[in-house]
């Protein structure tokens, strides 16, 4: 089991006359496991704010975010992120990079690279396990970041626009190939994006956030199999209507 | 001469890569140009030093020629003081780098790291390093007499400044996306994130200060060694030959010093580009 439960989430960021700006405010969300969620909200509403509280890299000023009932305190391997930009380390081969988490946890050189050629083999880079990160391309790169959370065996991957560098054919690609990972490593996945069509694509549950301070808005449930079919007309219907909810809140503001 | 291929290479640097047969023919041709003019320049020039030297000045002590530069570099090769001073100015030099790398790096990580350090060692540090490293010649041979370790401390005071703020300056500037990395990987502490992370995304920058510290630390060297510091050495003997009117053997010293020097620096940054940074030339324009 591996759910993450959000209660009466806030967080105010100081700013520097002494006043606070309130990004996120009353959030509450319950993610079950082996679930795909996907963040979406107009700019600025805090979706990373609230992914980063999740991976332990902010602390929220009110509520909690607990992971099967542990409260979230800090950074830890169990909830692995995938980064926007590049986070790859420029001075680490892709298999040390990937082996970099095991790394950490003490494993043994010969076992962690075994593993890390596990997952860079799931991610179809096997021929690039010994390039550097600047021999590869924006899509490696973040398959390779993909690979390197997966390591660590996490119970929550944590994505934070990780296509949005990317070009629209690689993206469609890239979303594919999630899927296949998610299935067969039956992650709970929470993806932060600005793109409906991504969101529309990928998730089990679609969460709107409202513009800031940011809370949730609405949750819609997408319960089509996978592969999805982007040119159907449901599709384009619930890509309407999320849009159409975000433009609202937007204009309202 | 019996000197292995990878040697040189280590020295004089790795041939440009180039992708096809025709660029590099290209690229083996401009080399060959490049290596061509600047033996041709040298020649001119030490033509034109020579003849002013042999017609124009006429006298050795105010302006040696390459003749007899030449001559004073036989001798002094032969009785064997040029080797030895040689060999005596590297050790002063080393220890005074080795120390001011074992200071200025664990320094510099804890100033650019930790805010608490910064504010308390900055005003320390702001004060001491505008003196100049040779102001601190006369305590140098009170603390340590007349030893290797007071041309090292002389040298060390040179050096250990540039490694310093150029490990704080890289340290300030490490992404946050590596750090923030780093952290939800698993490194739980400081020290793990300082290790893994921060000082490999710093090497660069460090290896910059440490050619630059280098370069202050050989300057302090010479002067060291000319106003005392020590009784032997390429500085010492420059200045001792001055006092002997051996003009001629002044100029050996003085060009012994530039070609070590150079030998020095080309070593280091070779060693860096090659071993320690393979990574870091595809990451920069």
């Amino acid at each position: 089991m591996s759910g993450v439960t959000i209660r009466d989430l806030g967080k105010a960021f100081p700013k520097e006359d002494g006043t606070a700006t309130q990004a996120l405010e009353g959030v509450n969300l319950e993610i079950g496991d082996t679930e795909f969620v996907c963040l979406v909200g107009p700019s600025g509403c805090g979706k990373t704010t609230l992914l980063r509280i999740i991976a332990g890299l902010e602390t929220a000023t009110t509520g909690v975010v607990t992971v099967d009932d542990h409260a979230v305190t800090g950074p830890d391997p169990k909830r692995g992120m995938v980064f926007q930009e590049y986070s790859l380390f420029p001075w680490r081969r892709v298999i040390d990079n990937v082996a970099f988490g095991l790394e950490m946890k003490g494993v043994a050189k010969e076992k962690r690279r075994q593993t890390a050629d596990r997952y860079i083999e799931m991610v179809g880079l096997s021929q690039f396990r010994d390039a550097y990160p600047y021999e590869l391309s924006g899509g490696m790169r973040q398959r390779v970041a993909i690979a390197r959370a997966l390591a660590n065996d996490p119970d929550v991957l944590l994505m934070d626009e990780p296509f949005g560098a990317l070009d629209a054919q690689t993206r469609n690609r890239m979303q594919k190939e999630l899927l296949s990972l998610w299935e067969q490593t039956k992650k709970t996945i929470v993806f932060v994006t600005h793109s409906v069509d991504e969101a529309v694509y990928l998730a089990n549950r679609i969460v709107v956030l409202s513009p800031r301070p940011g809370s949730v808005q609405e949750v819609i449930k997408i319960p089509w199999p996978h592969p999805r079919d982007r040119t159907s007309a449901e599709f384009a219907e619930v890509r309407r209507r999320v849009l159409r909810m975000i433009d609202e809140t937007e204009n309202t503001q | 001469m019996g000197v292995p291929m990878k040697y040189w290479r280590i020295i004089l640097g790795k041939p440009p890569a180039s992708t096809t047969i025709s660029q590099r023919n290209k690229d083996m041709n401009r080399q060959t140009q490049k290596r061509l003019l600047g033996i041709a320049a040298l020649v001119v020039a030490a033509a034109i030093w020579q003849i002013v030297a042999e017609y124009v000045v006429r006298r050795s002590f105010i302006l040696p020629s390459v003749t007899d530069v030449a001559g004073a570099f036989v001798n002094l090769l032969e009785s064997g003081t040029l080797v030895a001073d040689i060999a005596v100015s590297l050790q002063h030099f080393g220890v005074g780098l080795l120390a001011a790398l074992l200071l200025g790096v664990p320094v510099g990580i804890l100033m650019g790291w930790f805010r608490v350090a910064d504010f308390l060692l900055d005003p320390i540090i702001e004060i001491l390093r505008p003196i100049p490293p040779l102001a601190w010649i006369p305590f140098a041979i009170i603390w340590f007499g007349l030893t290797t370790q007071a041309a090292g401390f002389v040298i060390f005071v040179g050096a250990f400044f540039p490694i310093l703020t150029a490990t704080y300056a890289a340290f300030r500037s490490v992404p946050k996306v590596f750090v923030e990395a780093g952290k939800v990987l698993g490194c739980d502490t400081s020290l793990e994130v300082i290790r893994y992370v921060a000082l490999p995304a710093a090497v660069p920058a460090i290896a910059s200060g440490i050619r630059i510290a280098m370069g202050v630390g050989w300057m302090c060297l010479v002067a060291a060694e000319m106003f005392g510091v020590s009784r032997s050495g390429l500085g010492y003997q420059l200045w001792h030959n001055y006092y002997l009117h051996q003009m001629p053997n002044v100029v050996v010293y003085m060009l012994i010093l530039g070609f070590a020097g150079l030998i020095i620096d080309r070593i280091f940054r070779n060693y860096v580009d090659q071993r320690l940074l393979r990574w870091h030339a595809g990451e920069v324009a």
